[in-house]
């Protein structure tokens, strides 16, 4: 053993290295897209030193204000949505044996991660693009029904592995001292649950907030959110404010997934 | 009278219901804003196109499949290669499997470095590489931007270091994707490849170096066998996004450098071929399909070998 101790058996030449400038390479460009959203200068060429001049002409930008608010609006109306239904759906297909319709009810509630963004994109443009002729209505309704569906499946995720490390046992005590069904769900299931739903709650939200590509080709005129208003900023001559916008996003999103990971981690 | 096992085959079918009511506000939602409307775009797919957009209704016709691999010439109406599509095809595919080779040049060292710290630490690596993972991808992109662009950091570091005179174009072009697209999907490639790592039993390991194994033949002939499946898992994650990938080479790749993603919103925005970006959706669905049969194939064989 002694004369081993030099010898690492899980080292690999040269890995160590690799891994290292992989981590580096993975926040170089998020640290260099924050350092700039701090640049007093107007271009995003020269740095002409430290400024908050770029988060405060976000913030007072009316068209940003909007954008931040349809967002929030959205993500949260597609989280409740897609927590609700995704919390039923597992009930329906977990601690059960296999029955008739189980195996195709996975398939579809994972749809949405199978089909590739844009193709669901257009789809979508195509349905909804007449639905809106036909109805005359053209609201946030479509925005909130596309995200929901695609937030479903990572709603799911995480309730379903809870009610999976969860047996019957208790509620059968419920129905054994005369619960209704509702009332074993709404005393026992569902505090047991309840750390399942908020982690899925929280995907949704965040999965709904980041959305580019199919809000971009459903939306319809003047229903920016803030993804896709950054988008259209792009195309012109850019600006630090959006980097600013995209710091505070990142920030939001950062501290979304933080609190997601210890929660989870809780749990386990 | 009912016997037992009537009485029992009925509540079992009413649980059965039960359930099927349950998951309706799932399956509807999903049915209604995902994939009944890809039914109707197999449907538009095989007909005539508007001459603003949209399709004419009720009339038929293969044209837009037609057009996917073929176009007819406007003077002598002779058929050919659609050129154009095929080249876009082709440099998809191209760019989806090199993105895929670098992503696991990059992330098998990454996961097997991850692997190998302390079990203590091993969740902050990881939780580093899930930041990313759930930070947009359009900010992800515009990082990249920062990077890659004449004034970004590569190129001033590259002239500070003497390197170069003048800056390299890289934005607008193919490579600039391939630099987007690894560094977005990278993640994709390191976790799968960890979670088969985390389970290497080192023993292994040791019993080839006993026998007098190098190290790279340690690598090449235990190491990399048997973690296989995460190999196979995270390189269809990696390749499945980057072929249907389109804010990337919108962003990065600018108007000229398409990929099947952008030639897809081309034919419903200005090309005003409803027909022909129906029928080549579909076909970047089959492709994806299949990558994810090979997928699910494969975590069911690796699924199996662990039990």
């Amino acid at each position: 053993m002694s004369k081993r101790r030099s010898f690492d058996l899980r080292s690999q030449p040269g890995f160590t290295f690799v891994a290292l400038l992989t981590f580096f390479m993975l926040y170089l460009p998020i640290a260099a897209l924050v350092v700039y959203a701090f640049n007093a200068g107007s271009s995003m060429a020269i740095w002409e030193g430290v400024s908050l001049r770029w988060f405060y002409s976000a913030a007072s930008n009316e068209r940003v204000q909007e954008a931040a608010m349809r967002s929030a609006l959205i993500a949260v109306c597609a989280a409740l949505i897609a927590t609700v239904a995704a919390t039923m759906a597992a009930i329906a297909t977990t601690r059960t044996k296999p029955y008739p319709g189980l195996t195709f009810k996975y398939a579809f509630i994972n749809q949405p991660l199978m089909v590739p963004e844009i193709v669901t994109a257009v789809a979508l443009l195509i349905v909804f693009s007449r639905i809106k002729v036909w109805t005359g209505y053209s609201g946030l309704g479509y925005l909130i029904a596309a995200h929901a569906a695609f937030c479903i499946p990572f709603a799911y995720l995480p309730i379903r592995a809870r009610l999976e490390s969860m047996d019957l046992t208790l509620e059968r005590a419920a129905a054994d001292l005369y619960a209704t069904p509702w009332k074993a769900f709404r005393h026992v299931t569902l505090p047991l649950l309840r750390p399942g739903i908020i982690a899925g709650f929280m995907l949704a939200f965040v999965i709904s907030l980041d959305d580019v590509v199919i809000t971009e080709f459903v939306k319809s005129g003047g229903q920016d959110t803030l993804p896709t208003y950054m988008l259209g900023q792009l195309r012109r001559a850019t600006s630090p404010e959006v980097n600013a916008i995209a710091t505070v996003f990142l920030l939001f999103s950062v501290v979304l997934v933080t609190a997601f990971f210890f929660i989870n981690r809780r749990k386990a | 009278m009912d016997t037992a096992s009537e009485v029992a085959k009925r509540a079992e079918r009413a649980d059965v219901r039960s359930r099927w009511l349950l998951s309706a506000p799932a399956l509807l939602v999903i049915f209604f804003a995902a994939v009944g409307p890809l039914f109707v775009m197999l449907a538009y797919s095989f007909m005539v196109k508007g001459d603003y957009g949209d399709v004419k209704p009720g009339e038929f016709s293969l044209d837009g499949w037609f057009s996917v691999f073929f176009q007819r010439d406007i003077f002598d109406d002779t058929v050919g290669l659609a050129d154009a599509h095929l080249s876009i095809f082709w440099r998809s595919v191209k760019l989806s499997l090199i993105t895929t080779m670098l992503a696991l040049a990059f992330g098998f060292p990454t996961a097997y470095f991850i692997a190998t710290r302390p079990a203590r630490t091993r969740e902050v690596w990881v939780f580093l590489i899930t930041i990313p993972f759930w930070t947009n991808l359009l900010i992800r992109t515009f990082a990249m931007q920062e990077v890659i662009r004449n004034e970004g950091i590569l190129n001033t570091l590259m002239m500070w270091l003497g390197l170069i005179d003048q800056p390299i174009q890289l934005m607008y072009t193919d490579a600039a994707i391939l630099f987007g697209m690894v560094y977005v999907y990278l993640p994709l490639m390191v976790l799968p490849l960890y979670a088969s790592m985390e389970k290497l039993d080192f023993n292994l390991v040791e019993a080839g170096y006993d026998l007098y194994a190098t190290r790279l033949r340690v690598l090449w002939r235990i190491i990399i066998p048997l973690v296989r499946p995460g190999v196979i898992a995270g390189s269809i994650l990696v390749f499945i996004p980057s072929l249907g990938a389109y804010v990337i080479p919108r962003v990065l790749g600018g108007g000229k450098n398409m990929m099947l993603g952008n030639l897809i919103e081309l034919q419903f925005g200005a090309g005003r071929n409803w027909p022909l970006g129906a029928a080549i959706s579909i076909t970047l669905m089959a492709i994806v399909m299949l990558a994810l049969l090979v997928y699910v194939r494969n975590e069911a064989r690796s699924g199996a070998q662990n039990v």
